[in-house]
């Protein structure tokens, strides 16, 4: 089925290069003229960056603090000019990456609306017309009059946020903030975004809340470094992500020995098996594991998450009273669960190899996938058996 | 082939027309370098589809500097008019300039209005980057709008200090002929031409060197003293007889532009047998507004060149 894509948002090998003065003022400058060059720190925010994005789709960009994310969303918009590399767009652009920038607190509510509207690009004539639908969304009647600055900061955002959503976008680049208000008003936000998809705006999004990414975006880009590292479907990307903070975590050594190769054991391979029979789904869990020395007292924890990090079970076979293998050289241990009653989907599996004093001697994050068929009744991610009856009869 | 989703919305018709109007768009080489004169044109188109924005941001930087006075827009009046008394009493009492010069508050007053509109001009939008860094980094507009804003302010002052120049005039009635006004208004387009200039080019430098701001104040304060306002050209024009050196004080547009404004506003000029403007005052002005429009479509360029990499200066 040859579907006509239209693109939107053209990216071609965008790189970009910041370059750190530490030198700001003129002194400095004359002073340390000839020194300058050591005064300067460079680094690549962005190496070779191709993407192209579909007019009507919803892509997140998530990657750890400080992989280019934000500087990709503020090349695309226009912000920041690439070092090299081209970018092409078309359509209106709104970029919505602080609320409220340009808000000025001696001003009042409504002249505040008037002014950010324009600055998003909207004529006083169109800012009029929809006026009273941005005081209403951001349900703040009462004080539109009163300067910001005797504003809450929850009325701050709201006020900006119902400007931000009521101009006309084509694409909308968003950058983490969509948390704001309190639940019933992100609601409102989520809903309006929700209402901006169905009407086939383009939807860029850096968000850390993978609940976010996985709920609201079709695809996911990673970056890594200023690179891409993955592009597709928002379960696996966020299961990319995951290994990279944990890959960085190891680097970063921050919990002492683990992920230290000289350590006395490593998990070496996490493989999944899933068998379905009948309607019954059974899940095998196969960690391979190094052992460099004899250790006694020790067991492998076995964590089960949604895409979205929520966790959904963790287990160790030290609580289950199972003694595992002493010698050294390297085993498999398998995990079995006969009776999943898990719904339909994707879910990653973490291994970890504890001691019995709680030292963590290896971790695997998002080490293995498991994929469980759809079957019978129901979505989530719980699998549930219904039975139905009314007055008193069964029925099935 | 991407799956489809719920997510997805090209099954509803809203979202197809919405793509299928997107597809006849030509796409936009964003953030590209521009080009010498393709480039002043696109500038130029994108600044006037602003033009809604600079009036706004002018009007809020009027609106915020009077916030919560309890006098409110009155103060914009006060600044004026206590320099005008202590440079009337200090300098042409006191000193005794004013016998030489007829009129003598009048004249101050039109020198001030000029002088007061260029330095403001010069640093309203010198610091409007700073000011306005907030935005600068999260929002894509052209970036020119906040000097020009800074402009739009300056000119509120301008028309505040005409205001009060209609009332001594009519008040003393001493109306300056009207033959003179055209003379006024070439003086007041040069000093916005040329400060703007100015302006632009001093914003964007002073993105990357913050000294800018500071070296730009004191430089004000100094020039002052180089233009006829609270002296007369007569006395210039006296100890320098017309040399090399007279032709550099003249070479000043500022200066000139005040010159201009005297000879427009100031009913001194008119009966007074002194010289109080050069001869070919007129020429001059056609010649340093010229200048200053090639100056200000070169600012614009280094700014265009320079504004890429604002957003992670500031």
């Amino acid at each position: 089925m040859a579907r006509q894509q239209t693109q939107i948002i053209r990216l071609n090998s965008v790189s970009k290069r910041f370059v750190v003065h530490h030198d700001k003022s003129l002194k400095d400058r004359i002073v340390g003229f000839r020194q300058s060059r050591r005064h300067r720190q460079d680094f690549w925010a962005l190496n070779d960056v191709s993407l192209d994005i579909e007019a009507g789709t919803t892509v997140g960009l998530i990657g750890h603090n400080g992989s280019g994310k934000s500087t990709l969303l503020k090349t695309i918009g226009g912000i920041i000019r690439p070092t090299s590399g081209d970018v092409w767009r078309r359509g209106r652009l709104a970029a919505l990456l602080e609320l409220g920038a340009g808000f000025h607190a001696d001003l009042s509510g409504r002249d505040n609306v008037y002014l950010n509207a324009s600055i998003l690009g909207l004529s006083r004539k169109e800012t009029s017309a929809r006026f009273d639908e941005m005081v209403e969304f951001s349900g703040i009647e009462e004080f539109i009059d009163t300067p910001v600055k005797f504003y809450s900061s929850g009325m701050y955002v709201r006020l900006a946020f119902a400007v931000a959503v009521h101009v006309d976008p084509d694409i909308l680049l968003v950058d983490e903030v969509l948390a704001v208000g309190d639940e019933p008003f992100q609601k409102k936000c989520l809903d309006r975004i929700e209402h901006f998809q169905h009407e086939g705006r383009t939807i860029v999004l850096v968000s850390h809340s993978a609940d976010q990414v996985g709920r609201m975006c079709e695809r996911v880009v990673v970056l890594n470094n200023g690179e891409l590292s993955f592009d597709g479907a928002p379960a696996e990307g966020l299961g990319v992500l995951r290994r990279q903070y944990e890959e960085g975590r190891v680097r970063a050594g921050v919990e002492g020995e683990r992920g230290v190769p000289s350590g006395p054991m490593a998990i070496r391979q996490v493989r999944s098996h899933v068998k379905e029979s009948r309607g019954v789904v059974s899940v095998t869990v196969e960690v391979d594991v190094r052992m460099r020395e004899t250790r006694p007292g020790w067991g492998v924890t076995l964590s089960l998450d949604t895409t979205l990090g929520m966790r959904l079970f963790e287990m160790d076979t030290l609580g289950l009273g199972v003694s595992l293998p002493l010698a050294k050289g390297d085993h498999t241990i398998e995990i079995t669960f006969p009776e999943a009653s898990l719904g339909p989907g994707v879910y990653l599996v973490n291994a970890a190899l504890e001691a019995r004093d709680g030292r963590t001697f290896d971790r695997l994050l998002g080490a293995a996938t498991v994929e469980i068929p759809h079957r019978g009744v129901g979505r989530g991610v719980l699998h549930l058996e219904p039975r139905v009856s009314f007055d008193g009869k069964g029925l099935r | 082939m991407p799956h489809e989703t719920p997510k997805r919305a090209s099954a509803n018709r809203v979202a197809r027309a919405r793509i299928a109007s997107i597809a006849e768009l030509d796409f936009e080489h964003v953030g590209r370098r521009p080009g010498l004169f393709r480039g002043t044109i696109t500038s130029i188109r994108e600044l006037w589809s602003q033009r809604e924005l600079i009036w706004l941001l002018a009007r809020r930087e009027v609106k915020s500097r009077y916030r919560d006075s309890s006098l409110g827009m009155a103060w914009s009046l006060f600044r004026p008019l206590a320099q005008l008394a202590v440079y009337y009493f200090a300098i042409g009492q006191v000193l005794g300039v004013a016998r030489s010069i007829p009129n003598f508050a009048v004249f101050v007053f039109v020198g001030l209005t000029g002088w007061t509109l260029h330095s403001e001009i010069v640093s309203n939008s010198t610091k409007s980057m700073i000011v306005n860094s907030g935005l600068v980094k999260k929002v894509y507009v052209p970036r020119e709008v906040f000097p020009l804003a800074g402009v739009g302010a300056a000119l509120f002052g301008l028309l505040v200090q005409l205001v009060v120049l209609v009332i001594a005039f009519s008040l003393l009635r001493d109306f300056p002929p009207v033959g003179g006004l055209g003379y006024a208004v070439v003086s007041i387009a040069l000093i916005v031409v040329f400060a703007t200039a100015l302006g632009l080019l001093l914003s964007a430098l002073n993105v990357y060197l913050r000294d800018v701001e500071h070296i730009v104040e004191v430089m004000l304060i100094v020039l002052f003293w180089g233009s006829p306002i609270v002296y007369s050209f007569s006395f210039v024009h006296d100890t320098l007889n017309g040399g090399l050196l007279e032709q550099l004080y003249l070479s000043n547009p500022v200066t000139l532009a005040i010159l201009g404004l005297q000879q427009g506003l100031w009913a001194g000029s008119v009966d007074s047998t002194v010289s109080f403007a050069p001869a070919n005052l007129s020429t001059m002005l056609a010649i340093a507004l010229a200048a200053s429009l090639l100056l200000l479509w070169i600012a614009q360029r280094v700014f265009a060149r320079l504004q890429g990499n604002f957003a992670q200066e500031l």
